[in-house]
Order: structure tokens, then C-alpha cells, then sequence
């Protein structure tokens, strides 16, 4: 076979021509990828397929012991929890732009601590940075008669329950 | 007995009893002899050249030694002037020593649980033995790094050290920018107090923040890079056991990792290129001749043969002339970076003395601090916060590391490397971008905070998120110091000017809005005129 002058294909960058530069390619090039993927895969150990946290489903206590008209804090939940002529909801205390706690100020309207954001009494974005209004989160009643909320699901603005 | 040790060990100890005289008194002789003589033929073992009284031992000094062998055995005069480096890259590196040693002795007492970590804090401050001054010199040290680094950045910017054969160093020194903030934002949340707790939830919401966007696309549902992020980094959706020891993690194993072998590359590559950049004039002073040690092209240095020539780079053979402006490294280089490092430990010694680093009361996750305030370093990142989560968290920091990044790609002029500012010229630009970039940024907070923004004008005040997250103040600096850099490219017909007016923009905006949202900002992210107009709970 002739042979080419080595300082020609041994250059930097020097263009595959054989077919033995190809198998070569090919073959660094599939090693690569094999540790790429490897360590793709290994990344998936750090997501958390299941949550350390408590259940984000808690019991608020039975429907009939909240007065109409109240408000309610519960602080380790994050949530208000309201009783109304129209029924129960409860609206996140956690601000949507970083995570800071929100508190009540006059006229039932929020306020944030962190970076000033404003809500409405029914949680709706009046100023400052936050992206969206606070969540409105689901309320049900359980089997046994309990007034149940699921801190992570989010219900449309206005949606009540009656019990 | 002396009589024949001296005769025994002269200058090359390497082959030590092979050569005695056999016969006199036997294996015992020898073996007495050398046990006696085991002293110095361990040293001679280690360090494996004479006293540095010639210039060959000196050389030897530097070269035979695994940790000085990255330094060249002659060093350019210009090297070690003080107004060519200010010694910063040195003192940077000393403090990454100083925290890791400090940081590994804070380990010993140091609990990663929830339930113990603040307690292990108040142990190590108030009963461990010295543990309240090493606490002190980790964190000022670590606030003294992020400094000294943004100033070397500054340094090596102004001075043209990104300029062909450094463009690539220049990456590497970005991210080990990157490195230092993640590693002081890492350490941040260990103590477990109400500071690090709100700062970090804080931090890791602006990592879920690109749901600002998706949440706009309407996406999220299906595709949701921010709570993934989110995720990955607490490994909940709060901050808790699970976060604090994720951190500790990153804080104490990956990122020092990472970032020593970023140091490396990029010690090593200063080396390779050249020793630290220096101007023409500095070789031109002395003989009027121009060194050819300096690089003559981009062309790589011989590639097959690793003789002294190839240690040269450029087209020919320095011969005679690399001696020219150059002094022998040991002992002149040592005494700089020794002198570097003691001041630099002394200045830590004194602060950590003179000094408590802050720790406020335990982690309270049901109460945020109000206000609730990153290290200084991040808060002018918190002021952009403050108009839009996304934008300010993660759009502006990347295209301000990815386009300081690209400078040396984009320009690429080769006149005036090595001197402050490229010359008079440089410094009128550098300084007229100082003073716009400062009317631009005190203008734009000004009235930011008299007028507010978009949803506090009544005709806007509904506007979808999307158009706050695209234009707010931060994306407004963003825009005209873009606008003004492309200008100066434009008038000063050069890209290096251009790029200067963009690096000065940026610093000055970086320091105003640090000062700013570090004086100017109280309880709920309110204009305060000072801290003794806040409201008193």
C-alpha cells in the first residue's frame, strides 16, 4: 500500500482520508459518547424521585369549626385559609417570584418582605416583581369529613368550596 | 572519622559507599558511616542541587522543583514590577489556600444536619480552641477572594493580558470567576441561620425562575428546566436537610476540586504563553532591539522535539537575547510571592482579629429576615432580582459571563498589549465610560425609585409578565451599555476601545448597584435614604 508522508496526516488538524482514519474517528468518537451517556445516566441519581418533605396533603381541621367570615394562618402548611358566604379557599402565603414568606397587611391585601412585591386581598399581583398572583390551593373534604388541602396543587382564581 | 566523610562526600552524593576504599573496616565501616552520614545524603537526596550560589544552581532551584517548575528559571523585569499585576493572581491564590485550610479545620467540628449545624456553628465560636478566629479568616477570606479576583479581572482586562496567545486563559479565568461565587454561595447556607436560610431559598427560586418564561410559552407542564434546576439543587422543593447537605457537598469537595484544577490550567497556561503580558517597550527599553522571547506569531511552539530552543516560543532562536530585562527567578520571584503571601495572611490575620463574621439566629423557615440580603458580591445581582426574577437571576449573568467570555474573540487588535488601558487614548474611553455608564445606572435607579415600573402606571399596570421579564431596568443597563460600547467601536474605529467602554460599564455598574441595594435597600426592598430611617418593628 503506498504510504503517505507521516508529517502530512499527522498535522493537527488533518483531514480524515482513510478509511482507517474513519474507524479511528469512529471508534474515539463512540468511547465518547459511551462516557457522555454514562454520566448522563449518573446524573439522574440526584433527582429525587421521592421528596423528603411531609405530605404536602394536610388536614385543616373539620369545615364546620371554621366560622364564616374568619381567616386563618397556618404557618407551617404557608397557606390562609378563608371561610366566606361563597365557601372555603386557601391562598398561599409563599411569594411566586423567590420563595419568601408573605404577609398580611391592611385591608387583607399581601405584602413581601424580599423584594416588594404586592398582592390583593384574593392573592392577584398589584406591584413589584412576582411573575403571577398567589396560588390558589385545592381544598377538599375527606371521606371522614376533614377539610383537606394540597399544598402543591393550584386551583383557578376564585374557585371555592362549599361544605 | 571527619577526615573521611569529608573525603567521602563530595559535591555528588548520588552514588554514596559504591566507590570506598574495600578493606580497611568491612560492611560494618560502611554501614557505620552511612548511618552517620544519613543527614545529609537524605537532603542531598531531596533537593538535588548545590547552595543557589551560581546561576546554574538557581536555575536548578526552580526547575528541579515539582512545585516552582512552573515558573520560568529567568523572569522578565516587568514581571515582577508592582503596577504590573499588583500582585493580585498571587494574592488570589493564597486566599484559596488560606480557606482550604482554614475551611478543613472548620470540618473537623462542623455538623451538615439540620438539627445540629447551627449548634456546631455556636461550638466552634465559642467553645473550640481558636475556632472563633479561624471561622473569621474563612469568611473574610473568602469575601477578600471574590475581591481580589473581580480586581484581577480588571487587571488582566486593562492591561490586554486577553489578547492572542491568552484568549483562551482568559475563558479559563471567567470560570474561575463562576468557581469563587459558587463556592462562597455554597458556603453561604452552612451555617444554618436565618440569613443563609432565606438567602439560599432566594437563590434556589431564581434557579426555577426560567418558569417565568415557560409559564408565559405555557409550557411548563411539559417542559420545566427551572424546577428541575430547582430540584437537583435542594432536592426538595425547600430548603432543608436535603439542600444543606447538597451544598456541603459542592462546598467542600466538588468545587475546590474543580476549581484547583482550573488554577492549574491556568497557571500552566500562563507559562505556556509567555509569562505574564508586558508591553513592547519593556523588552524595546534596554537595547532598542526587540526580544524575540516575546511570541512572534500565533504559530504553536515546535511540536516534536522538547529541547531548550522549543522552550522559546517564537520563530527563532533567542540567542544571547533572553537574558536581556530578565533576572533569575530565585531567589528575586520568591521574595515577591513570598512577600504577596505574607501580607496577604497578615491582612486575613487582622481582620479575623479585629473582626466577628455575622451569624444571626437559627434558621426560621415559617419567618423570611426582612430584608432578607445576599452576601454584598450578590447584591447587585438582588437589585436586577427585584425587577425580574429571571432576567436579573439568570438571562443578565449569563450574557455578562458568556460576553466578557467572547472579548477575546471579538477583539483581536494587537497594538498596545501589555500597557494600562492600550495607552492615552484607552483611558479617555475608560473614564468617559465611567461617567456615562455612572449617569446611566443612578439615572435609571432614580427613577426606578421614584416612578416605579411598568405595573405602577396606571396605563401599563396589566401588562403580561413577558413584557416586564424582557424590559425592566436590568435589561435597560443591559441594552445601553451595549448600545454605547457598539458606539464607541464605531467612533473610535477599534474594538479594543470598544471593549473597554463595555468592561468599565460593567464594573461601574456592578459596584453602584452593590452599593446601592446594600445601603439604599430596607425592609421590603424599600428606598431607604440609610439604615436609621428603617421602620422599627
Amino acid at each position: 500500500m503506498h504510504r503517505e508522508d507521516p508529517l502530512k496526516t499527522s498535522g493537527r488538524f488533518a483531514t480524515p482520508k482513510t478509511r482507517r482514519d474513519f474507524l479511528g474517528l469512529a471508534a474515539a468518537w463512540s468511547a465518547i459518547g459511551a462516557f457522555m451517556m454514562a454520566m448522563l445516566g449518573a446524573m439522574r441519581l440526584p433527582m429525587p424521585s421521592v421528596f423528603p418533605e411531609s405530605s404536602t396533603i394536610v388536614k385543616l381541621g373539620k369545615p364546620e369549626d371554621v366560622l364564616v367570615g374568619s381567616t386563618t394562618y397556618f404557618p407551617s402548611h404557608r397557606l390562609w385559609l378563608y371561610r366566606d358566604d361563597g365557601g372555603f379557599h386557601a391562598i398561599s402565603s409563599v411569594c411566586t417570584h423567590l420563595g419568601c414568606i408573605v404577609e398580611r397587611t391592611e385591608n387583607g391585601k399581601f405584602s413581601c418582605p424580599c423584594h416588594g412585591s404586592k398582592f390583593a386581598a384574593d392573592g392577584a399581583v398589584l406591584g413589584g416583581p412576582a411573575p403571577k398572583g398567589l396560588m390558589w390551593v385545592e381544598l377538599t373534604v375527606s371521606p371522614e369529613g376533614w377539610l383537606v388541602a394540597d399544598t402543591l396543587k393550584e386551583v383557578e382564581l376564585g374557585k371555592t368550596l362549599n361544605a | 572519622m571527619s577526615e573521611t566523610r569529608t573525603t567521602n562526600s563530595p559535591s555528588s552524593s548520588s552514588n554514596g559507599s559504591g566507590e570506598r576504599r574495600i578493606g580497611d573496616d568491612g560492611a560494618m565501616g560502611d554501614f557505620a558511616r552511612n548511618l552517620l552520614d544519613t543527614p545529609r545524603s537524605f537532603r542531598d537526596s531531596v533537593i538535588r542541587h548545590g547552595k543557589p550560589t551560581s546561576d546554574r544552581a538557581r536555575s536548578q532551584a526552580i526547575f528541579t522543583n515539582f512545585f516552582f517548575h512552573i515558573l520560568p528559571v529567568r523572569t522578565h523585569l516587568h514581571s515582577i514590577k508592582m503596577t504590573a499585576t499588583f500582585g493580585l493572581g498571587v494574592a488570589t491564590l493564597v486566599l484559596f489556600i488560606i480557606l482550604c485550610v482554614t475551611g478543613v479545620l472548620l470540618m473537623v467540628y462542623y455538623k451538615p444536619s439540620v438539627d445540629q449545624a447551627y449548634a456546631s456553628m455556636l461550638d466552634i465560636i465559642h467553645v473550640v480552641p481558636t475556632g472563633r478566629l479561624i471561622r473569621n479568616v474563612h469568611r473574610w477570606s473568602a469575601h477578600a477572594m471574590v475581591f481580589c479576583v473581580i480586581l484581577h479581572m480588571a487587571r488582566a482586562f486593562y492591561t490586554s493580558a486577553y489578547k492572542p496567545p491568552r484568549q483562551f486563559n482568559w475563558v479559563i479565568g471567567m470560570g474561575l470567576f463562576v468557581l469563587t461565587l459558587g463556592l462562597s454561595f455554597t458556603g453561604y447556607l452552612l451555617p444554618w441561620d436565618q440569613l443563609a436560610f432565606w438567602a439560599v431559598t432566594i437563590g434556589a427560586n431564581i434557579a426555577q425562575s426560567p418558569q417565568e418564561l415557560t409559564d408565559a410559552l405555557g409550557v411548563t407542564q411539559i417542559f420545566d428546566p427551572g424546577g428541575m434546576q430547582k430540584e437537583l439543587l435542594l432536592g426538595a422543593h425547600y430548603v432543608g436537610q436535603e439542600a444543606l447537605i447538597r451544598f456541603y457537598v459542592l462546598h467542600v469537595m466538588v468545587l475546590p476540586i474543580i476549581t484547583t484544577i482550573f488554577i492549574a490550567v491556568h497557571f500552566w497556561r500562563i507559562r505556556k504563553d509567555g509569562g505574564l503580558v508586558r508591553p513592547l517597550a519593556a523588552d524595546a527599553a534596554e537595547g532598542g532591539q526587540v526580544s524575540s522571547v516575546m511570541p512572534a506569531s500565533e504559530e504553536p511552539a515546535p511540536l516534536k522535539t522538547y529541547g531548550l530552543m522549543s522552550l522559546m516560543k517564537g520563530r527563532t532562536p533567542a540567542v544571547n537575547l533572553e537574558l536581556r530585562n530578565t533576572i533569575m527567578t530565585w531567589p528575586n520571584v520568591m521574595y515577591v510571592v513570598a512577600a504577596v503571601a505574607m501580607v496577604t495572611t497578615l491582612a486575613m490575620l487582622v481582620l479575623g482579629v479585629l473582626f466577628e463574621a455575622p451569624l444571626s439566629e437559627i434558621a426560621n423557615p415559617d419567618v423570611p429576615e426582612n430584608p432578607a440580603k445576599a452576601p454584598w458580591y450578590f447584591l447587585g445581582l438582588q437589585e436586577l432580582v427585584s425587577y425580574s426574577a429571571f432576567m436579573g437571576g439568570v438571562c443578565i449573568p449569563a450574557i455578562v459571563v458568556i460576553g466578557l467570555g467572547l472579548v477575546p474573540y471579538l477583539d483581536r487588535e494587537r497594538e498596545d498589549t501589555g500597557v494600562w488601558f492600550s495607552g492615552r487614548k484607552g483611558r479617555r474611553v475608560a473614564v468617559g465610560s465611567a461617567v456615562f455608564a455612572t449617569l446611566a445606572t443612578v439615572g435609571i435607579l432614580a427613577f426606578t425609585v421614584n416612578y416605579g415600573w411598568l405595573r405602577n402606571w396606571e396605563a401599563t399596570a396589566h401588562v403580561p409578565q413577558i413584557v416586564i421579564t424582557l424590559f425592566n431596568p436590568g435589561t435597560l443597563f443591559v441594552g445601553v451599555f451595549a448600545a454605547w460600547s457598539v458606539a464607541v467601536v464605531k467612533l473610535k474605529r477599534s474594538t479594543r476601545m470598544g471593549a473597554i467602554a463595555l468592561f468599565t460599564c460593567f464594573l461601574v455598574a456592578f459596584a453602584i448597584l452593590t452599593y446601592f441595594a446594600t445601603v439604599h435597600r430596607g425592609p421590603n426592598w424599600n428606598f431607604y435614604w440609610s439604615h436609621i430611617d428603617w421602620p422599627v418593628h
